[in-house]
């Protein structure tokens, strides 16, 4: 466990996840998956649908205790989480459902989040009221709001047209630079993998394992074309089956 | 109608039963609302308790009566208790089935953004079985109001029903209308003035078709 003075650090050893099927038998989802992310670190998982991505970010968030293996959090945990559909309060205002998750985020924080994502007007709106891509952003403020040590993003772009999604991936990497804590993205684009990751995990099919793991050099804004599709090319090798 | 509402009788009846009507529905809808609640969280306390339910349900609202009348005795707690036993298991089941349709997306956000379990009934729960809870006081307040009246003929002194019995014996129809009327104006007058205006306060927020 880490201990006072440490870095916060998130270390994930899955021995072995498993789901019982309505017929009782035992599939396993995830098997001697690890990985581990310092502080101020993004970690980006990609793998193949149903590879059990979104079991992992349950296991991470704390919301899935039953499986074989540990998972070390940082000592000052606050979790904030982007999930894959917004779930947001639908009867209460973007405000007060970004207000419920985090009581002690002050008024200039949350005006100051609003504007970096494009909300100011939208705070007395229902998010009935929202665009999908209004609605995605205010579940980014939601989850920054509470000033988290550990950040999850599960696909929080999937569904969203390219430019919109390109525009947010933006947003997003402007308010995780901006901070120090310890971001897991998981997505199926390679692209918004080495747009927003330093450390880029490929997922094999399922049962879940990491067969590869690559280093986005940084400053990202210096990186040449050519780097990123050598990137891209690499993960692709490392995805291809066999 | 007028020569009793003259008297002061009119309003002393309306007063009374309105008391009734409110002390069981009251009852019921607590009562009845945690049991449901209860019910739809817990396999365990469900299996346990539906025999009783669907029990309670068949049960004729006549048998109820007269059996809190034999076993309490011919007094007001007898009066009352029979009239929410008879709404309280349509509330337990009404509840029951909100709670199954919960939406455990938003309860896992509650998890993991660390919701107190104040927080969690205030924002999250509440909110999503205000439907449900409205469905069981429309049904509620109806049959509440029925089954009072007919507490009151068997075996109360004062009252709506009370009077509607005496009405009944002397052939006076104009005497029963004269009960009866005036009574469904005021619940309409409820339904319309406060239950429907706190239903349209509670789902502002769904988007209306155009």
């Amino acid at each position: 466990m880490s201990r006072a003075g440490d870095r916060a650090r998130l270390e994930a050893r899955v021995a072995s996840k498993c789901f019982r099927t309505a017929s009782g038998q035992s599939v396993p989802a995830l098997a001697d998956l690890s990985f581990a992310l310092d502080e101020g670190e993004t970690g980006a998982l990609i793998g193949p649908s149903g590879c059990g991505k979104s079991t992992l970010m349950r296991i991470l968030a704390g919301l899935d205790r039953d499986f074989e293996g540990s998972v070390q959090v940082p000592t000052h945990l606050r979790v904030g989480m982007v999930f894959q559909e917004p779930r947001l309060l639908p009867w209460r205002s973007v405000e007060d459902n970004v207000r419920l998750a985090a009581p002690q985020a002050s008024e200039a924080e949350i005006a100051a989040l609003f504007a970096a994502l494009g909300l100011s007007e939208h705070r007395t709106h229902f998010p009935g009221e929202l665009s999908i891509g209004l609605s995605r952003r205010a579940a980014l403020a939601r989850a920054f709001a509470v000033r988290p040590t550990l950040l999850l993003l599960d696909e929080p772009f999937v569904s969203l047209d390219t430019p919109l999604a390109r525009q947010l991936q933006n947003d997003l990497a402007r308010l995780v630079e901006s901070r120090s804590m310890i971001t897991v993205l998981v997505t199926h684009d390679i692209d918004e993998a080495i747009a927003l990751a330093d450390r880029i995990f490929i997922l094999s099919e399922r049962p879940a394992h990491v067969v590869g793991e690559i280093t986005v050099k940084t400053p990202r804004a210096a990186m040449r074309d050519e780097e990123r599709k050598a990137i891209a090319a690499r993960i692709e090798a490392l995805r291809a089956p066999g | 109608m007028r020569s009793e509402a003259a008297s002061g009788a009119l309003f002393q009846a309306l007063g009374v039963t309105l008391a009734r009507v409110a002390a069981a529905f009251f009852l019921a809808m607590t009562i009845g609302s945690a049991i449901g609640y209860a019910m739809g969280r817990n396999a365990l306390f469900d299996r346990a308790a539906d025999p009783w339910i669907i029990v309670l349900l068949n049960l004729p609202a006549l048998v109820i009566i007269v059996l809190a009348y034999i076993w309490v005795g011919l007094n007001e707690a007898a009066a009352i208790g029979a009239v929410a036993l008879n709404k309280l298991p349509v509330t337990a089941v009404t509840i029951r089935e909100g709670v199954r349709a919960f939406d455990a997306r938003l309860d896992e956000m509650a998890q993991v953004f660390g919701f107190s379990p104040m927080k969690r009934l205030a924002h999250v729960v509440a909110p999503q079985l205000a439907p449900y809870f409205a469905a069981a006081t429309r049904g509620g307040l109806s049959l509440v109001w029925k089954i009072v009246l007919v507490v009151e003929l068997m075996g109360r002194p004062n009252g709506v029903g009370f009077e509607i019995n005496t009405a009944f014996q002397l052939f006076d129809i104009p005497l029963l209308l004269a009960y009866a009327l005036p009574f469904t104006a005021i619940m309409l007058a409820i339904e319309t003035l406060a239950v429907q205006p706190l239903e349209r306060h509670v789902s502002r927020w769904r988007p209306r078709a155009a």
